[in-house]
């Protein structure tokens, strides 16, 4: 009964973003308030409703409804209860009603907050909302429906793959998607703003909020989920290239540079018609990422959906919304004047070389990913793209941009001084090229990835400080002072050197894993003794565990430095009973510096274990870092000049008459 | 990896698809769902790791080498993982054989074009630049050389917008601003 409650929930959502997607189209058109109004009411009713139907396919996964074959497929009545939950979401179809979930939401919040919106904007924007609603609605009722029965019902379920029952993977998709959806907002404000021909500081106000907390949740996604490769694939990597992770990399770069461009159009009106395509293509890489993870057309660690006809109705789509979006771009953006003007060295000139470089990261990150597929499909040729390629690629045109970031917020509007910048930053450059040459002579490998890599992080976190200090007249003026302007100073501004030191946070972090990774692969006889990375490591016999619903061998492996026990880690070889697939569950021991991992292997039958150990150093860095930087993106959210409603309670006291 | 494809696969066809249909499907499921059980376990044989301790060399500088190359070769049965992460059992052949030929004393390129006459480009995780990958190599700094031209070119012309004398008023805006100005003056008195 409740799986079809919320089966016939579903339809009545998609009716409802149907009419969303239309009737205020037609309002705005004519001028009618009654049907502009219609599209707030058909986003909440239409939230509501994808919420029940949400909530009815969890019930028959936390109850084990084994007569959906969905949760046969996907669960099992001994998972634990959090997996049960997230399993959810650990499939095809039921992350797809998440995606379409969190659109509705975020619709939703649209109808809500947007109270301060112009009604024929408002209007717009909520039906793009509303047909990008009514195409994802389509796809799971015709393609994907995961209120599909099954008679008679099994006596028990398969289980989720193995590998996705972990906390990590458990709330990475949700976070992902947050951000990958969140982005479908900034594409209905652009083309909202586009059919209205209008573009303005306003809009952009409007715009940054939502892109923002898009880009924050995007920027935890992806983090969680290299966090998650970095401890459960077992071989202690945090970033394959592989085309499902650049696929989320994509999107991020496009809305970072969004973020920024935004701010030009918002403080000096300029750069606007290139803000809006921004807007349209961030979105439909977004689009493009959940083609390529759900059509299977990428055959890779995460395309567990395999099925063409999914993948053609997903294509059609991002043809449909990329192609509209990008139709009416060309017809309508040469109207869009530019305002501002500015010489080549100013705030904007800095924020457009920002662009610039994300755009041209971007398209390499595109080629490498789809240059294979074209290749394939076009001549037969077969290549690979890997690693190295990025290695060749990606990261020396990273460089400069990172360079850039410090110099940014040192130049004025309109006329930046070049040399003002340098002259203040002369010391901070010092001790970046002096970390940078030091570097070079303890490197012993990647000696000049190391020494760029790491003069760039002090650079990056130095100027981060430097630029705040200056901001607080730091040492200029008494302490107290400048303690009263650090709390008087813009949310966003503090929100910015956050995350521009968070980058030099991360990148420490990735340089110290690529250059001083230690590995060690040996058989580990229990009583012996093997050195590793300076530590003396021994092993206890290892002993079964039975888990809830698992069986799997635990060790118990002793760090040891000068004789003092530096950590001792437990990995475990897990067997899932049901699906007799095994996982790796690598221990990891922190501190701050450096990550003591281990992962346990296969018995030789003789009494020998294989074991693989690491040492990470700066390791953590690399997820700080991650986390520091949505965490500027938050602080910058909290900025009253930004919050979506502000504008509106500032306006409030004045008594208003009815409209 | 391989064999969680193998398995997600052999799961998918276990539960069977939204259009398997039938009175007899459970029945089937059962049968079907023990025999690729009995298939798996025997599949699970196959190494967890990659690299496993009976490959390593004793010599520290060949085995770094060997490390090196084998992360530039992809494994050719896996999902886009080279033969250094891949479990995989043509993956440790093609480990073994890097080692092999290493300590014969061939030179690392000489091993990767030994990999890539055998199983051709697809094994290289670093593609060849030649005609057909030029727009992949290139692409990005073509773009970059691209925009960076139009962004000059675009500055100069602002700038020498900027510098222009302003542009007399024609004649019909000269009456216009005219009457504009009497009107002010009139609206002041």
């Amino acid at each position: 009964m409740i799986p079809e409650v919320g089966h016939y929930a579903l339809v009545l959502a998609m009716v409802l973003a149907l009419a969303q997607g239309t009737l205020p189209l037609a309002g705005a058109a004519k001028g009618d308030p009654g049907l502009m109004e219609l599209g707030r009411t058909a986003a909440l009713a239409q939230a509501a409703l994808t919420l029940l139907s949400f909530l009815a396919l969890t019930w028959a996964y936390v109850v084990s409804d084994f007569s959906l074959l969905n949760v046969v497929a996907n669960s099992h009545s001994s998972k634990p209860l959090l997996y049960k939950i997230t399993g959810v979401w650990g499939n095809h179809e039921g992350s797809m009603l998440l995606w379409v979930l969190i659109l509705a939401l975020f619709g939703a919040a649209v109808a809500a907050f947007g109270a301060n919106l112009p009604t024929t904007l408002r209007a717009r924007v909520l039906a793009v909302q509303g047909l990008i609603g009514l195409g994802f609605h389509a796809f799971i009722l015709f393609t994907s429906n995961p209120f599909d029965r099954l008679d008679p019902a099994p006596f028990d379920g398969n289980d989720l793959n193995p590998i996705l029952q972990d906390p990590g993977l458990a709330f990475h998709p949700p976070l992902l998607y947050l951000g990958y959806v969140g982005l479908s907002v900034s594409f209905s404000f652009a083309v909202a703003a586009l059919i209205e021909g209008r573009v303005d500081a306003a809009w952009a106000r409007w715009v940054r909020p939502w892109t923002l907390a898009a880009w924050c949740f995007l920027t935890l996604g992806i983090a969680l989920g290299s966090w998650w490769a970095y401890y459960e694939l077992g071989w202690g990597g945090f970033w394959f290239w592989d085309p499902v992770e650049n696929a989320s990399l994509m999107p991020w770069l496009l809305a970072t540079a969004l973020l920024h461009s935004a701010i030009v159009t918002e403080k000096r009106d300029a750069l606007k018609s290139w803000t809006v395509l921004l807007a349209i293509l961030a979105f439909s890489l977004a689009l493009l990422g959940t083609f390529l993870v759900r059509s299977g057309v990428l055959t890779s660690v995460h395309a567990f959906a395999q099925d063409p006809a999914r993948g053609l109705y997903i294509l059609g789509f991002i043809v449909l919304v990329a192609g509209g979006g990008l139709t009416l771009y060309a017809w309508r953006a040469p109207k869009l004047a530019g305002g501002g003007l500015f010489a080549p060295i100013s705030r904007e000139g800095g924020l457009i070389f920002n662009n610039l470089l994300l755009a041209v990261l971007t398209v390499v990150v595109f080629l490498g990913t789809l240059y294979p597929l074209l290749l394939d499909a076009l001549g037969g040729d077969k290549v690979s793209v890997g690693p190295p390629f990025y290695a060749a690629t990606f990261i020396p045109l990273s460089f400069p941009l990172l360079a850039a970031v410090v110099f940014g917020p040192l130049l004025a509007w309109k006329r930046g001084d070049i040399l003002g910048a340098s002259r203040q930053l002369a010391a901070v450059g010092a001790v970046a090229i002096a970390v940078g040459v030091l570097i070079s002579f303890v490197a012993q490998r990647h000696v000049t990835l190391a020494a760029i890599g790491c003069g760039l992080s002090a650079w990056l976190i130095l100027g981060a400080i430097y630029e705040l200090a200056r901001r607080i007249k730091l040492f200029e003026i008494p302490v107290g002072d400048s303690l009263r302007r650090l709390v008087g100073l813009p949310r966003a501004s503090i929100g910015m050197t956050i995350a521009h030191a968070s980058l030099g946070i991360c990148t420490a972090g990735i340089i110290g894993v690529s250059v001083w990774q230690v590995e060690t692969i040996a058989l580990l006889k229990p009583g012996d003794t093997l050195r590793h990375a300076g530590f003396e490591v021994s092993m206890e016999t290892p002993r079964e565990i039975d888990g809830p619903n698992f069986v799997a061998e635990r060790g118990r492996i002793t760090f040891k430095r000068d004789g003092q026990v530096a950590a001792v880690l437990e990995p475990e070889r897990r067997i899932f009973k049901t699906t007799r697939r095994q996982t790796t569950e690598a221990a990891i021991k922190t501190t701050l510096l450096a990550d003591i991992y281990a992962t346990l292997g296969e018995s030789d039958g003789k009494g020998g274990w294989t074991v693989r150990l690491y040492h990470n150093p700066l390791a953590p860095w690399i997820w700080l870092g991650a986390a520091f930087c949505a965490l500027g993106g938050f602080v910058s959210l909290t900025d009253r000049r930004l919050r979506v409603g502000a504008p509106l309670r500032a306006r409030r006291p004045a008594a208003q008459p009815a409209e | 990896m391989t064999l969680g494809v193998v398995l997600s696969a052999a799961k998918d066809l276990a539960v069977g698809r939204p259009h398997a249909s039938g009175h007899n499907t459970a029945r089937s499921f059962a049968a079907l769902r023990m025999t690729l059980i009995l298939l798996l376990l025997a599949l699970l044989a196959a190494p967890a790791f990659a690299v496993e301790p009976d490959e390593v060399l004793a010599d520290k500088a060949l085995e770094l080498r060997a490390r090196a190359i084998s992360a530039e070769i992809r494994c050719v049965v896996c999902q886009n993982q080279s033969i250094d992460d891949s479990n995989a059992e043509i993956a440790r052949d093609m480990r073994r054989a890097i080692r092999d030929r290493l300590t014969k004393g061939d030179s690392d390129a000489a091993v990767v074009a030994f990999l890539r006459a055998r199983y051709g480009d697809y094994v290289l995780l670093r593609p060849p630049f030649d005609p057909r990958t030029w727009l992949l190599w290139l692409g990005g700094p073509l773009l970059l050389l691209l925009a960076a031209r139009l962004l000059y070119r675009g500055a100069k012309r602002r700038a020498a917008q900027v510098k222009a004398p302003p542009v007399d008023l024609s004649a019909a805006e000269r009456r216009r601003l005219d009457a504009l100005l009497r009107d002010d003056e009139a609206g002041r008195r």
